[in-house]
């Protein structure tokens, strides 16, 4: 029943001389949520980046092997980045709303593709502010500053800005490491809200969080991927060795 | 939405265990019916069943453990979730000792039967089923001192397992022609005995899930003999 919808073939990826990624396999099954989880160092963050050519922005990266999606390659250099990265959205880890009112920073993608119609515009700011759980906070302050609001609150405004440019995918590179617990469960019931409806893969450093919300977890270590699984048998009844070793914090 | 998952999970898991629990009590009422009645039928379909019962169990474990893995439950959920855990293990028991006693009905045909030792045997199934539907629907209330209550019920059918023992030595004393039936009967109410005493082990789990204590109820060392 699963359809892939984003996948890597034997992706190598190169800080200068320094092998980050060794030979990435992963598949992305379309509407799932997919966990990345390893120690500090391990790649998942750069393997991230590459899904949507973020590693482009970085100086002295060489990257071999490819990223299909839709079909293609998005290395191949006939490749519209900013489409790219429209469709393939994401959201970091400090929450980084633009130093805009909340309005503008949600129809910031908007404008900059030319929609001018203020019809459209309000819909789709209450339509992504309200996908992203934090309609209710804001719809009476939309022209406030975003950076007035609380730090999950922002974070859940960058959500809303990436859904309204209308991705098929959502990246979220540890998305509530800055974050407090309660702020910390709104985004994940969040994010599990617009399962199905999107994709979404996140790294996330906190292995509850990958429990409680994925339905698939990729380990990863020292730059290889070691285990990628649904999450209950990681959970319950992992395949490697190292595996079972991070989950049960035995080491690093 | 996550903690009402969680809820939901747990919710259904509460749920699927009271069911296992009617479906024992069916099994053990069931049992004594076909035994009294001589209805072959009856207890081979109590066997059969059991099945299903076993299933339950199973399935119930395996969703405990994913819960318990995937999302980390503290204090009350996770007392709720060991509950269920332990006393459906206790219900899976209490269901194998209603086949035990079913098969004891296909055992024995044809043979010559002590009406008065059939008639406690009956109050006494009459008794234990009560005993099992009580403890459901306290677990269901989490009724700590309905708990209590019911523990104590098991004084009585110790007494009837007593009584019923020495009442068959003395007919087999008296006629050894009685010697079958008589044998089957022991059983029987030790089967019944047994089922009283997981019943009290349940009881014992309510308890705890309502303090977060674990305590004996009915400790076995005053009994009986």
């Amino acid at each position: 029943m699963s359809e892939i919808i984003l996948s890597s073939r034997d992706l190598h990826l190169y800080y200068g001389k320094k092998e980050a990624l060794k030979g990435i396999d992963l598949e992305i099954n379309k509407g799932e949520i997919t966990a990345m989880i390893g120690p500090s160092g391990c790649g998942k963050s750069t393997y991230l980046r590459s899904l949507n050519r973020m590693n482009d922005l970085i100086p002295g990266v060489t990257i071999t092997g490819s990223v299909m999606y839709k079909g293609r390659d998005i290395y191949s250099p006939k490749t519209d980045i900013v489409e790219l990265r429209k469709e393939i959205g994401m959201v970091f880890q400090q929450p980084n709303p633009f130093p805009f009112s909340i309005y503008e920073n949600v129809i910031y993608g908007l404008k900059l593709k030319g929609e001018t119609n203020k019809q459209v515009l309000d819909q789709v700011v209450e339509e992504s502010l309200k996908a992203a759980s934090v309609w209710e906070d804001v719809k009476d302050k939309l022209h406030q500053s975003a950076l007035s609001l609380s730090g999950g609150q922002q974070q859940r405004v960058c959500i809303a800005r990436v859904l309204a440019v209308d991705p098929k995918i959502i990246l979220l590179d540890e998305p509530t490491s800055a974050l407090d617990p309660v702020s910390s469960g709104k985004i994940e019931n969040t994010l599990l809200e617009l399962r199905e409806k999107y994709t979404m893969i996140i790294v996330t450093h906190n292995m509850s969080q990958a429990s409680r919300i994925s339905d698939k977890t990729a380990f990863f270590l020292n730059g290889d991927l070691i285990e990628f699984e649904d999450t209950k048998k990681i959970f319950l009844d992992p395949k490697k060795k190292e595996t079972e070793d991070y989950i049960s914090g035995r080491f690093g | 939405m996550l903690r009402t998952q969680f809820e939901e999970d747990l919710l259904n898991l509460h749920n699927q265990f009271y069911e296992m629990g009617m479906l024992v009590s069916k099994a053990i009422h069931n049992s004594v019916q076909a035994y009294v009645k001589h209805d072959r039928r009856l207890a081979e379909e109590v066997i059969a069943q059991d099945e299903m019962i076993n299933q339950l169990e199973v399935r119930l474990e395996k969703k405990s453990f994913e819960m318990i893995a995937l999302q980390q439950p503290v204090t009350t959920d996770l007392r709720r979730i060991i509950t269920v855990m332990k006393a459906s293990s206790d219900l899976e028991r209490m269901g194998d000792h209603a086949v035990s006693i079913a098969k004891s009905t296909i055992r024995v045909k044809g043979e010559n039967r002590i009406p008065e030792i059939e008639k406690e045997m009956k109050d006494m199934s009459d008794y234990v089923k009560k005993m099992v539907d009580n403890v459901l629907i306290a677990y269901v209330k989490t009724d700590k001192d309905d708990a209590k209550l019911i523990a104590k019920m098991d004084d009585q059918v110790n007494e009837w397992y007593s009584n019923i023992y020495y009442q068959t030595i003395e007919a087999m004393k008296n006629d050894s022609e009685l010697i079958v039936m008589g044998t089957e009967y022991i059983n029987i109410a030790q089967y019944l005995e047994r089922i009283g005493d997981y019943v009290t082990n349940i009881c014992e789990w309510i308890v705890y899930l309502a303090t977060g204590k674990i305590s004996e109820l009915n400790s076995n060392r005053d009994e009986f003999f």
